[in-house]
């Protein structure tokens, strides 16, 4: 009996001690994310008098899912968020310290996310990462007025309403009605089937513009089929629909784990439409066990290309690549984006680091409708009051396993 | 003093539950109102608050009537959506915030208490596995309706649509221009306003603290419990056993729906994914690490247990498998015979109860 006690005494002992190991790093280390790949020292105070109008140390804080499903998106936009910090340091001028909080991509825990950052002093937020987190944070910036800027939240939900949010990606009807412009412009008379998950927000959402904009343009829309996060593993039903019906084309308006799939069913039964995806068929060349044979002549409307040959492009891609070992998606880009633009917007506005979230908020979002920014997925992004980005979305095909431009 | 005295424990148990909570809503407040609490804390007091009244309604259903439910995040799911569809489409008939909020619980309450019906009428025939298996299967159906469910408000009332095909839009709701979408099938409801409040938390505290613990110490409680401890022998006494359950679970159901309007009104985005099974688990965690049948401890246990994962955020990655540890721990350390004992000397003593009876 007293055994097990102490026993109990020295396992709680053991915690203690890694709760306090664990807070002294979190202390000492401005990057405080604790993401171990990313070994990110921004801790350079003082030395840094500000350089022009705009200058000083800002707080910038991250939220997105660092675990969970939706890791891989959280990370991405994370990681690349930090590489831009570093670089932007590096520079000398306006200096960031950036910081990471997870928020397992649910709107509650992302909330508590802001919170905590918002004690820990944030004066400018990247993030969240996913829609369903950032619509719930959405509404606490606008009553705390702190400025941010979501990476990839594409849905309108996110910066209705709210004059302080915006955001770096396409919003979904952005994406729908771009692509059934491209289809339409690009290949007249194509017959198209849809595959969707009804289900999720950001297929169906992509669905219901390409749709509406396709009755405008005149786009013929022979088949529709579709499914959802319990029956994504078969499509042979959705399939055979769209071939009977003689689609030539089928728009894929979801993610690469899905369409993987298709793509392989479609060899399988020896139906070979032209399969054209939106941003989330991005990432299918890096899918472990892909064969990326499957994948040629697919077309996709993508704001980021890895394999771009600008300099910029490359050299982000090297450095990520050496950080975490593998090829940036566009998520990565876009949290890289984000930083660049909040970095611009800083010094476009003037601001300095000893201005509050609030002061920083209204400066920022005066000037963000009269900046223009050259990312890594979009040259010359601007922005319209309400939050919504800019930018030409770009259609590659997928040709011995690199995108390349039509 | 000597009328305290002869008051049965469980009545001075239940008192210091009340008093308990009374206190920690002053202390809170109090430091709320001098700005001793961070963000983070006061954050977190709406979302204690709904979790509170979940493991206390779960607490009944599980301890009291000993049936293992899985689902108690379906009623939540049913009570926040309908809370938030009544709280958005009376935003002009009630501009009042307080009240449109009471009318929103009001409405989460009826609704579950209507889905715990349904359920329960076929379910309570069922025992021990079998019971939790449904219930379980209850919360995701409940999970994929919502998915498919469009509503809309415009000043004609209420559109209602279900998306069966999967090919509807809100579009096709037919609403006029100025009408607002509420749900929008998968995308869940969006824009709420936030009329949830830490003071109509408490609120709601108080009052399932009422009814729970009135209705254990009710004849209709000790019918409950005695089909519990025996069913056999209370069927035999004659207490009418199906409606002792219904009872004991409709409550917990309507309490649960009125904890998720409460939830659903304090974000301005909600899925119906968010109500899982995980959801069900994370509450019945509460439920048994604050010990089955004991109110006060799924009140001590939810409240705990929810800021545990926030304030280990320091561990980043690694902070789910530190939440795991403390949970193993708190295991070990709340059956170990020398804490308990330890513990025990500050309960009062078994003879009194004797007296008293």
């Amino acid at each position: 009996m007293m055994k097990k006690f102490f026993g109990i005494l020295l396992t709680l002992a053991m915690v203690l001690s890694l709760a306090a190991c664990g807070g002294s790093g979190g202390s000492g280390q401005a990057d405080g994310s604790g993401n171990p790949p990313a070994s990110t020292d921004n801790n350079q105070p003082g030395g840094d008098a500000p350089s022009g109008s705009a200058g000083g140390t800002f707080k910038l804080g991250g939220v997105g899912p660092l675990t969970g499903d939706a890791a891989i998106y959280g990370n991405a936009a994370m990681n690349g968020a930090k590489i831009a910090v570093d670089e932007i340091n590096a520079l000398g001028g306006i200096q960031f310290e950036f910081k990471a909080e997870d928020d397992v991509a649910d709107g509650e825990t992302s909330v508590n996310a802001y919170n905590t950052l918002m004690d820990w002093g944030m004066q400018v937020l990247v993030g969240p990462v996913t829609t369903g987190a950032a619509i719930a944070v959405s509404a606490e910036i606008y009553n705390d007025r702190v400025f941010a800027l979501t990476p990839s939240a594409s849905s309108t939900d996110v910066i209705s309403g709210k004059d302080n949010m915006f955001q770096v990606c396409f919003t979904d009807p952005n994406q729908g009605v771009g692509s059934a412009d491209y289809i339409s412009q690009n290949m007249p008379g194509a017959k198209v089937g849809i595959i969707y998950r009804n289900d999720d927000a950001y297929s169906q959402g992509i669905r219901d513009t390409f749709v509406a904009e396709a009755g405008k343009v005149g786009l013929e829309i022979v088949s529709e089929g579709t499914f959802t996060k319990d029956t994504q593993s078969d499509f042979s039903v959705q399939l055979t629909d769209a071939k009977s019906k003689g689609a030539d084309l089928i728009f894929l308006p979801t993610y690469y784990q899905p369409n993987a799939v298709i793509l392989n069913q479609a060899k399988g039964m020896g139906y070979a439409p032209t399969f054209f995806g939106v941003d989330g068929m991005d990432g299918i060349l890096a899918m472990p066990g892909f064969d990326t044979s499957l994948a040629e002549g697919v077309m996709l409307l993508t704001p980021f290309s890895a394999d771009a040959d600008d300099e910029r492009t490359q050299s982000f891609v090297a450095k990520y690549n050496e950080l975490h070992g593998e090829t940036p998606n566009q998520f990565a880009a876009d949290g890289y984006d984000a930083v660049y633009i909040i970095y611009e917007a800083l010094q476009a506005a003037g601001c300095t680091g000893d201005m509050s979230a609030e002061e920083i908020c209204e400066a920022i979002v005066a000037v963000m409708p009269t900046i223009s920014v050259d990312g890594l997925t979009g040259q010359g992004m601007t922005w319209a009051e309400s939050g919504e980005v800019s930018k030409a979305p770009m259609a590659v095909v997928i040709k011995d396993g690199v995108y390349v431009t039509p | 003093m000597k009328k305290l005295k002869s008051l049965k424990t469980t009545t001075k148990v239940d008192f210091a539950t009340y008093l308990g909570v009374i206190a920690a809503f002053a202390i809170v407040s109090l430091l709320k109102n001098g700005g001793f609490l961070n963000r983070s804390l006061t954050g977190m007091l709406v979302p204690i608050c709904c979790y509170i009244v979940m493991a206390v309604s779960l607490n009944l259903t599980v301890g009291i009537l000993g049936e293992l439910s899985l689902g108690h995040a379906g009623f939540m799911s049913v009570g926040a959506f309908s809370g938030v569809i009544a709280a958005m489409s009376l935003q002009n008939a009630v501009p009042l915030g307080w009240a449109r909020l009471v009318i929103a619980l009001a409405a989460g309450a009826a609704f579950a208490a209507l889905a715990g019906f349904i359920v329960g009428v076929p379910v309570l025939r069922l025992r021990g596995d079998y019971l939790a298996i449904v219930t379980l299967a209850f919360g995701e159906i409940i999970k994929e309706l919502i998915n498919c469910l469009l509503v809309g408000c415009d000043e004609n009332g209420l559109h209602i649509a279900f998306n069966i095909s999967g090919t509807l839009t809100i579009d096709d709701l037919g609403m006029s221009p100025g009408g607002t979408a509420i749900i929008k099938g998968a995308q869940g409801a969006t824009g709420t306003e936030k009329l949830a409040s830490f003071g109509a938390g408490f609120i709601l505290v108080m009052l399932t603290l009422v009814i729970v613990l009135n209705l254990v110490r009710s004849r209709a409680g000790r019918a409950v419990m005695a089909i519990r401890d025996n069913r056999i022998a209370a069927e035999s006494i004659g207490v009418n056993i199906t409606k002792y359950k219904m009872i004991a679970f409709i409550t917990s159901a309507a309490l649960a729906g009125a904890a998720g309007a409460l939830y659903g009104l304090n974000y301005s985005s909600l899925a119906a994914s968010k109500f899982d099974f995980n959801t069900s688990i994370l509450v019945l965690v509460y439920v048994v690490l604050g010990g089955l049948g004991n109110i006060w401890g799924s009140i001590i246990a939810a409240a705990v247990l929810y800021i545990l994962p926030e304030a280990l955020r320091q561990f980043s990655d690694y902070r789910m498998l530190v939440y795991a540890i403390v949970l193993i721990l708190v295991m070990l350390a709340t059956n170990n015979p020398t804490i308990k004992n330890f513990l025990g000397r500050f309960k009062p003593r078994r003879s009194h109860r004797k007296e008293a009876a």
